[in-house]
């Protein structure tokens, strides 16, 4: 990004001036110098983008982690007033509905594991369906998929699929309110019928991590983490039925938008007003989408716990938490000392409440939300937690990964599946592929360095670290 | 068959697609070669199973996002992959055939597109040359 075009605010936030005659809210950048260097110029133009639409209360937002999406940038937040005539938009939200991550935290040390390590990573890639076109085990009836549309993780609890603790350590408790099965399409149902319980391939994967560093003692004991503690993180989220559901309302909200004269700087944009009956269609099959990616994260875990339980015998994992990013969800924040109910867009970005949110389980409430950026799987992930000063910044938001730092292609040119995956064994770290191509796609070089975006997310004030951790076994689709 | 190799355009997160062609339906044809080209090596795929995929669209831009979108889904709903394609335009209807089968274990595995968008999305026509482009979600 050319650095001349946006105006520095602090060491960590930047905004766009205004050109002559231009009328928009105004666009909040975070990130320091050398991260907001590094994004392209189509970040700006997004952000910009955003701030056009109806209704944007505040700012529009992108997180350190932030890169060119389609529409909104990617780790661009969003909130919207519906009593202001405030949009939801399906580019705002984007394809993978609730892509997210569940962080489970084990009773082992890397000690425990070291002997097993070869043994649990072929365990798992053999259980955890990933790639495209693979299919799980489960397969559902059209009736199923509707109690799922409807009940997310709960449904796949009731179907022996997790533990009742579980549940209260997932955003919305597993279960998103608002969803509307009949306004997801017959053809959405039928692609996730041999989908559930699959991570999906790309960015997606199924991390055993060791706990290599702590920031934050207290935090990190409210979390029940210690140094040397292996970690699973898995990240997907409401594979086909959330991309058809995203798919076919992207054209719906497109033609809506224009047929209502919202000026769209660009169609990827489109959107409908909350309280018009197309944004209330949307928002109940998103919801249903949401709830799709949280039975989804729920299977996985019970499949990822089976391994554990005939590999390392007697050892627990137990659920840290469950972010959800790409999402548009409604929730109060005082706007200028009132209350409002806004519409709050995360497009990769993880919503990060601060201590003493009534939604947050007793156990993390004093130290703030659990928040996870997912690093590449050369480097590492942090756990963080939610800060009070995130409320007051970005509607209590955070990074949510490490941001693509070049295009797949690129990365195609630099690097082969078969030497990185090598390469990383040579240091420790066990990749289960079922492509090599897609190897090549993620290798740790493409993405941006975590630690700054970790570093910026905390010095901007949007969530404090509490550890940083390490891969050992990484299971990529 | 596409005579031609698949074509793309650099995207930070995800990939833009080309398809050239001297017809509309010879470029969203190649385009959508392109696209099951992310996903595995389509040259290897057999023609062993068709499905047809009908849809109306006036805009011919949306019209490129609702064919892609469309094999997506029948891909996926049916788990086949496909790796040859033809589409016939009769004005605001538009008529397509894919062929392809389930998946192998020794196909190629690329990355899963999950869908088609509107973004750099256009559908141009030069001296007789069509070009039909947008940026695939993976």
């Amino acid at each position: 990004m050319d650095l001349g075009r946006v105006q520095q605010l602090d060491e960590y936030r930047w905004t766009v001036p205004l050109a002559p005659g231009e009328t928009r809210a105004p666009v909040l950048l975070y990130g320091s110098a050398p991260l907001l260097a590094s994004m392209d110029d189509k970040v700006l133009e997004q952000a910009v983008n955003v701030a056009k639409l109806p209704g944007l209360v505040k700012a529009s937002m992108t997180m350190p982690d932030a890169h060119w999406g389609y529409g909104f940038p990617i780790g661009g937040v969003a909130a919207f007033d519906p009593a202001a005539g405030g949009i939801v938009s399906a580019g705002g939200v984007g394809f993978d509905i609730s892509c997210g991550v569940r962080c489970l935290r084990s009773d082992l040390s890397l000690t425990d594991i070291a002997p097993h390590l070869e043994l649990l990573a072929n365990a798992l890639f053999h259980a955890i369906p990933a790639g495209v076109g693979e299919e799980g085990r489960l397969k559902l009836a059209p009736a199923q998929i509707d109690e799922v549309l409807a009940d997310g993780a709960h449904w796949a609890l009731r179907h022996g699929y997790g533990v009742p603790e579980d549940l209260d350590y997932v955003e919305e408790n597993g279960r998103m309110a608002g969803a509307v099965p009949a306004n997801v399409s017959e053809l959405a149902k039928k692609r996730q019928r041999g989908e559930m319980g699959t991570l999906g391939s790309g960015n997606h994967y199924l991390e055993v991590q060791v706990v290599d560093r702590i920031h934050d003692a207290e935090t990190a004991a409210a979390f029940g983490l210690r140094e040397g503690q292996i970690l699973v993180s898995i990240h997907c989220g409401s594979r086909g039925l959330g991309h058809q559901i995203g798919t076919e309302y992207l054209v719906t909200l497109a033609k809506a938008a224009s047929r209502l004269g919202i000026a769209l700087p660009d169609r990827e944009l489109a959107c409908a007003p909350i309280r018009s009956p197309e944004g209330q269609q949307y928002l109940g099959a998103m919801n249903a989408g949401i709830n799709v990616a949280l039975a989804n994260r729920q299977i996985l875990a019970h499949l990822t716990r089976e391994v554990f339980a005939r590999v390392l015998p007697g050892s627990r994992l137990e659920t840290l938490f469950d972010v959800s990013h790409n999402t548009c969800k409604p929730e109060r924040h005082r706007v200028d000392g009132r209350d409002a109910l806004l519409y709050v867009h995360r497009k990769g970005a993880t919503r990060a409440f601060g201590p003493g949110h009534p939604s947050l389980p007793e156990r993390y409430r004093a130290v703030g939300q659990p928040v996870i950026i997912g690093g590449s799987m050369g480097t590492g992930s942090y756990v963080l937690a939610g800060t009070a000063e995130s409320e007051q910044e970005a509607f209590s938001s955070a990074s949510h990964g490490a941001g693509r730092a070049m295009s797949r292609h690129q990365a195609l040119k630099q690097w082969r599946g078969r030497e990185l995956i090598d390469e990383l064994a040579g240091r420790g770290i066990l990749i289960r592929t079922a492509s090599l191509r897609g190897a090549a796609e993620e290798a740790p070089g493409a993405y941006k360095d975590v630690d700054l975006v970790a570093e910026a997310t905390e010095r901007a004030g949007l969530a404090r670290r509490v550890a940083f951790l390490r891969p050992k076994v990484c299971v990529k689709g | 068959m596409n005579a031609q190799p698949p074509a793309y355009f650099e995207h930070e997160a995800d990939i833009g697609i080309i398809g050239r062609g001297t017809s509309v339906e010879a470029a969203f044809e190649a385009a959508a070669y392109a696209m099951f080209a992310i996903m595995t090596e389509p040259a290897t795929i057999r023609a062993n199973q068709s499905v047809h995929l009908d849809f109306e669209e006036n805009d011919v831009e949306l019209a490129l996002v609702t064919w892609l979108n469309g094999l997506l889904a029948e891909a996926r709903g049916q788990g086949l992959v496909f790796g040859r394609f033809r589409l016939r335009r009769d004005g605001a209807c538009w008529h397509g055939e894919a062929w392809g089968e389930p998946w192998r274990t020794d196909l190629e595995r690329g990355t899963e597109v999950k869908g088609a968008t509107l973004t750099m999305l256009s559908v141009r026509e030069r001296d007789g040359l069509w070009e039909a482009r947008c940026v695939v979600d993976v």
